[in-house]
């Protein structure tokens, strides 16, 4: 039927190409960069414009413990990919529910702060501008790390069943990049909500 | 060998019931499926468009005019401006790179053909809430319709105060979910070109198309997405008190526009740069020479996606910025007009010298090269602050803006139509039909965009109800709605083309053009896996490696 064949003279004979998983999560983060950067500027561009209280200065408190829980889980989850591409799912699998205990403590410690400056402070979200903004972005973040722990979460009940082995060890790379992303991320909602906005 | 597959696929697919065939429509996760129902919503919508600017022209026929209530006009320019970029030209656009980016790089498919469904069906299921806010946009309150607050829903007229009802809250949402499917098929189209190339298909071999929609694809990430973050601020603002753009409040209108334009103007260039894509990839077929200055393109194309992320504020020259943001915007905008004048010299570049073919899809080109000129001219003139605050919200602007979205987007997506509607259905489109589509719409746009500038000089502002008499307006605004409808002929002619052709087409075989991309080398339309073989290439030009054996490009790269 195709009048032409689909040989074509001087094939290359080496050929790779990128794992279209990690382009593809390349291309979320981008895209995520791009919303949390709106945020952020929303953030610093209402600082101190706020017509009434509280302010940040007056309410918020720095979660170092917190803070510290979220960026070491990025090693974890780190380590845990690693002994999996290695084979070895036992420190997989230990690696990984460490990560999943140290996003619900972080978890944990928003929901703590959140209900501290709600009932203690009664700053909500229609409050003032710093309520506004600061629920939106710490928020935004939380429902990322929400979102990224289900699927930790995921992955680890398949883990427990013995079921992800060394053929996942790509898409649990994917995953883990993700992680990495939502850590990052915390890394400039700290500095701008919790350094440079106080 | 190949040739039995094929046969054995099509008598399978005659012998279906229409249910089925429907499901297979509704459920496909097949690139060319997918791209089809793009290509067709956006059509659908292009219609209903088109008939909400016939509203408005019909109001603007001739001064102190009530054929519309000023509500009524007011949700129509709000819905046409919506309605054409969001659910007519980006899907369309993504309906073009969805069918044909797989088959160009030799893929058998979208590199995630799921989301790619998803997608679709998030854009569609998008455009759907806008217009049931037709039905549903009283809701509760009684008050309020469509949207009609402008495409850029300007706070405060977005705040609940002045939004009552549902009317901009069903614009938010459709916004925010067809956004999401622009995200998820902007990803789709990255993967597919960085990571389902044939063997041979370097990144310096990619058709052109290729190139500028992995480019388009990725403003797409950071252009769509500011979008989609204000709207969530909007929701928040609308729905949970917040403040975020309630001047009562301390909030800013001004940000608001700011989050707006920095969506707002790469999204221009989201538009024009797969129309760019189909001129670099139909001029050099019918000037029957390949593309001048490949690199260059790219390089202006990757050059053009970066300079237009830092110009929105040219929207915003009247809110009174300092001096300082009013140079940098003056001076990036005109700066964008540097790449582009490459692109247009290389064109100009590819026909020079060529035996051009003065077929429908090649004059639909040319009207672009033209008209895209004009557009880019004007654009210029307002890119110079001073001159801009004396037309800024004028019907100049608007005559402007749609010299690039009509006489640049519009002609190169009819050209886009005609040139590869062979490969879709297999069927060419008539040729005598195409030029009297061609040349209608020619006199329709011209009558209508060219003219429109006047009254913009004149003082006529946009988004006007009516107007008085004593302004002299009317004969100008008589003739841009003639012109209207003569382009509403020419998209009646252009529909029964397709319609007509689609049953009583000659019938195209697999290369009608003598064109020199994969997409040419199977047949038309593709089977379902797309090559039967794994198509391996060594130059820019695979066809005609193949069909000049002694002659191949592969020789000189």
């Amino acid at each position: 039927m195709s009048t032409v064949t689909t040989s074509f003279p001087n094939a290359a004979t080496k050929w790779h190409l990128p794992s279209r998983g990690k382009v593809a999560m390349a291309g979320l983060i981008i895209a995520e960069s791009a919303i949390f950067t709106i945020f952020v500027v929303a953030y610093l561009f209402y600082l101190g414009k706020s017509l009434t209280g509280p302010t940040p200065r007056d309410v918020l408190e720095t979660p170092i413990f917190y803070t510290v829980c979220l960026l070491s889980s990025s090693l974890t989850i780190h380590f845990a990919a690693k002994f999996l591409a290695r084979g070895i799912t036992f420190a997989f699998l230990a690696f990984w529910l460490l990560t999943v205990a140290l996003g619900g403590l972080f978890l944990y410690g928003t929901a703590q702060e959140w209900h501290r400056l709600i009932c203690e402070h009664g700053l909500t979200i229609s409050t003032n501008l710093f309520g506004t903004t600061y629920y939106s972005l710490v928020g935004l973040h939380g429902f990322h790390v929400t979102a990224g722990l289900i699927m930790l979460m995921v992955v680890a009940v398949f883990g427990l069943s013995g079921r992800v082995g060394v053929e996942q060890s790509g898409h649990i790379e994917v995953l883990s990049m993700y992680w990495h992303f939502v850590d990052a991320v915390w890394v400039v909602v700290f500095t701008v909500v919790y350094v440079l906005g106080r | 060998m190949s040739s039995n597959v094929i046969t054995v696929s099509v008598g399978q697919t005659e012998a279906k019931p229409w249910v089925d065939e429907l499901h297979q429509w509704l459920a496909t996760v097949d690139h060319k499926r997918l791209g089809i129902l793009y290509i067709v919503s956006a059509l659908m919508f292009l219609v209903i468009g088109g008939v909400e600017a016939l509203i408005i022209r019909i109001q603007l026929m001739h001064s102190h005019n009530n054929f519309v209530s000023p509500e009524v006009f007011n949700r129509m320019f709000t819905m046409h401006g919506t309605t054409m970029i969001f659910f007519v030209a980006m899907p369309v656009l993504f309906g073009f790179a969805n069918y044909l980016v797989p088959l160009m790089i030799g893929a058998r498919d979208m590199a995630f053909p799921r989301l790619n469904a998803f997608s679709f069906w998030l854009s569609f299921l998008g455009a759907l809430l806008l217009y049931f806010s037709f039905l549903g946009g009283s809701g509760l309150y009684g008050a309020g319709n469509a949207p009609d607050v402008g495409w850029w829903s300007y706070a405060p007229l977005g705040a609940r105060a002045f939004s009552p009802g549902h009317s901009s809250d069903y614009w938010t949402l459709s916004l925010l979910v067809s956004g999401f499917g622009s995200i998820g098929t902007a990803i789709n189209i990255i993967a597919t070109i960085l990571c389902l190339r044939c063997p041979g298909m370097k990144l310096n071999r990619m058709p052109l198309f290729a190139w500028l929609n992995l480019v388009m694809a990725g403003m797409v990430l950071i252009a769509i997405t500011p979008l989609s973050a204000a709207q969530i601020m909007l929701l928040i603002d609308r729905y949970l008190g917040g403040h975020f753009f309630d001047t009562q409040a301390g909030g800013s209108a001004v940000l608001w526009m700011h989050f707006f334009w920095i969506f707002g103007h790469p999204e221009v260039y989201v538009l024009i740069i797969p129309c760019f894509a189909f001129m670099s990839e139909i001029i050099p077929v019918f000037s029957r020479k390949p593309i001048f200055g490949y690199p260059v393109m790219v390089a202006a194309t990757v050059c053009i996606a970066f300079v237009s992320m830092s110009v929105w504020a040219h929207h915003m020259f009247t809110i009174g910025m300092n001096s300082y943001a009013n140079s940098f915007f003056t001076l990036t905008t005109m700066a964008v007009g540097v790449p582009t004048g490459i692109k247009i010299f290389n064109w100009i570049g590819t026909m020079w010298g060529g035996r051009i073919q003065f077929k429908t899809p090649m004059l639909f080109s040319i009207g672009f090269l033209f008209q895209f000129l004009i557009a880019g001219l004007t654009g210029i003139m307002m890119a110079a602050s001073p001159f801009d605050w004396q037309l800024s919200l004028s019907y100049f602007v608007v005559a402007h803006f749609h010299y690039v979205i009509v006489g640049g987007i519009l002609f190169a997506l009819f050209a886009a139509f005609y040139y590869w509607y062979p490969k879709m259905t297999g069927r060419m489109l008539s040729e005598s039909l195409g030029k009297w589509h061609f040349w209608l719409f020619l006199i329709g746009f011209h009558l209508t965009f060219d003219v429109m500038h006047v009254p913009g000089i004149l003082g006529m502002p946009r988004r006007i109800y009516t107007y008085e008499p004593s302004r002299g307006w009317d004969t100008l605004n008589f003739i841009i709605s003639v012109g209207a409808f003569i382009q509403a002929l020419a998209i009646l002619v252009f529909i029964a083309n397709l319609i007509v052709s689609y049953f009583k087409g000659a019938t195209a075989g697999n290369d009608p053009w003598d064109a020199w991309t994969l997409e040419w080398s199977i047949s038309s339309p593709p089977p379902a896996y797309n090559f039967a073989m794994v198509p391996t290439v060594a130059s820019r030009r695979p066809l005609w490696d193949l069909k000049h054996p002694e002659d191949p490009d592969s020789r000189y790269e």
